[in-house]
């Protein structure tokens, strides 16, 4: 495979109740990525946005925010699902030989529906829908399915709350950066037993865009490139209940070709930092399985011995996760444009030092349904 | 500096979408529901490739991506693999919190049902227990003629 660099990101602060529209939100992220990589719109050969008709409240979302993207005069196409999934169709445009450069954008507005309401309508409409399950329950369900497979506490999940929730702190555009306890945690309102209030991610709104270059495109960059080592992607039943959901054989798919693709022999030594989708505090644990940090069932012994800490074997979710900020089809990219920072030595307080590998991560569908993950290096 | 944004009244426009939908189940999910409405018997549909019991019932195996046309009566009774106990309320729910969802291995099945727990102390549910199916009297062919699943 030719490769392919992230040259430009840009995000939006993530916040509750953002008052610019859609458009206002993908012309601030998208100029920012612009920006960042020292170029401008004009160097962009297409464009790729990412959006959802629910979460947006209107028929072919997509086309709202295309101008605001930069998108006059040019070819533009939409991904509905995870940022991460918007970048690799934003890969694969380069890759096909059309294009050189592409932008990708994604956006959020959480806080202008009801997110219950919304993430119900993603379940079957004739089994499952009825009953009333939305993303939160399902997640509670899962949570205990893990706990069950591992023996994984409530206390084990608390404690990546706090880890995230406090590596939030150093960066300025989380949404709840908080210095909390596994006993804060722990005391929190019960919202869908076995999870709390603090367990779960919050409702937020935001934007996210990224500049991606092949090798001939990058003149027109200013920025120096970091390179996508490895990418893959894989999905797993659809149907709560057809798929095991204390075991994520989708991730482990996924990373085994992503990590072949870009060397990685042993992910917990070979990588310097990861972002993964922490949409809810036990995904983490999950996650670390399914990415080869920790044996099956064993994801709880890295956040005891915090191997995963800002000083720990492998930082996990320095920018503070999406427990600490969760525009929903954003998030993912996010991780992405963490990875990036991180690779580039620009992450501020929470930079990991001398990070030169790092691992992104997104999901989408019920309960990590798919799962796309990147390794991006200098 | 001033910025006029800082003077600006922000409007908020409040919609009300109502879309309607209707949802065909198909042969075979219609035979399951059939099943329940008139015979209160739960029936799943088998996998002739990795011989796995479908419940509700595919047409075809999503793993093996063949036809899956064998019928097999399922028991109404299983085991509790995962539950939750939510507290709180929306519009989507049919009932008012706290309420249970568990996803249940019906015996004879493979994977799990996912349904309402209900007629019981939430506090006492637990992983691994036999629950049974509590059938509505009034069934009008749609998964809710399972009322809910209750310890056994
Ligand atoms: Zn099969």
């Amino acid at each position: 495979m030719s490769k392919i660099a992230i040259v430009g990101v840009g995000q939006t602060a993530c916040t509750r109740s953002k008052i610019d529209t859609f458009e206002e939100m993908v012309f601030e992220a998208a100029s920012r990525a612009l920006a960042d990589a020292g170029a401008e719109v004009g160097d962009i050969d297409n464009v790729v946005t990412v959006s959802n008709d629910f979460w947006d409240g209107r028929t072919i979302s997509s086309m709202a925010v295309q101008e605001a993207a930069g998108s006059w005069g040019k070819d533009v196409s939409t991904v509905e699902g995870d940022g991460t999934f918007g970048a690799l169709y934003g890969m694969m445009r380069i890759l096909s030989g059309s294009f050189d450069t592409t932008l990708v954008v994604s956006h959020m507005k959480g806080s202008e529906s009801i997110m219950n309401l919304i993430t119900n309508a993603m379940f079957d409409p004739i089994y499952q829908r009825g009953l009333g399950i939305d993303a939160t329950s399902a997640a509670a369900l899962q949570a205990r399915s893990y706990m069950t497979m591992s023996g994984a506490t409530e206390e084990d999940f608390a404690r990546v709350s706090v880890k995230n929730h406090g590596n939030a702190k150093s960066n300025p555009y989380a949404q709840l950066p908080m210095k909390i306890t596994v006993g804060d945690v722990m005391a929190s309102r019960k919202i869908a037993e076995p999870l709390k209030l603090l367990d779960c991610s919050p409702i937020g709104d935001g934007a996210a865009a990224m500049v991606l270059s092949n090798k001939k495109g990058l003149k027109r960059f200013k920025k120096d490139p970091v390179w996508i080592k490895g990418v893959a992607h894989c999905s797993d039943a659809f149907t709560l209940g057809y798929r095991d959901l204390a075991k994520s054989r989708a991730l482990k798919e996924a990373a085994k070709k992503a990590y072949k693709m870009a060397g990685i022999k042993n992910p917990l030594k070979d990588l310097d930092v990861a972002e993964v989708y922490d949409a809810y505090s036990y995904m983490e644990l999950m996650w670390y399985e399914g990415l080869g940090f920790a044996p099956e069932g064993k994801g709880y012994e890295l956040i005891r011995e915090n191997a995963t800490g800002m000083k720990g074997e492998l930082p996990v979710n320095p920018s503070g996760g999406v427990i600490s900020s969760h525009p929903v089809f954003v998030a993912g990219m996010l991780r992405l444009i963490e990875a990036t920072l991180q690779v580039r030595g620009e992450a501020g307080k929470r930079q990991v030092k001398g990070a030169k590998t790092a691992l992104a991560h997104g999901i989408n569908g019920p309960c990590g349904q798919a799962h796309c993950v990147y390794v991006v290096g200098a | 500096m001033t910025d006029w944004k800082d003077k600006v009244e922000n409007m908020v426009y409040t919609g009300r979408i109502k879309v309607p939908y209707l949802w065909n189940v198909g042969k075979t999910g219609s035979r399951f529901l059939v099943a329940i409405r008139d015979k209160k018997e739960i029936w799943g549909t088998r996998c002739p490739g990795c011989k796995r019991v479908y419940v509700p019932p595919v047409k075809s195996c999503g793993e093996c991506f063949v036809p899956t046309e064998e019928w097999v009566k399922v028991s109404d009774k299983g085991v509790l693999e995962s539950f939750t106990v939510v507290h709180y309320s929306h519009e989507m729910q049919p009932r008012k919190a706290p309420l249970a969802y568990g996803l249940i291995k019906l015996d004879g099945a493979d994977g799990a049902i996912l349904h309402l727990i209900d007629d019981t102390d939430f506090a006492k549910l637990k992983t691994g227990m036999k629950v049974k199916a509590v059938f509505a009297e009034q069934r009008e062919g749609t998964i809710a003629d399972i009322k809910h699943f209750t310890p056994a």
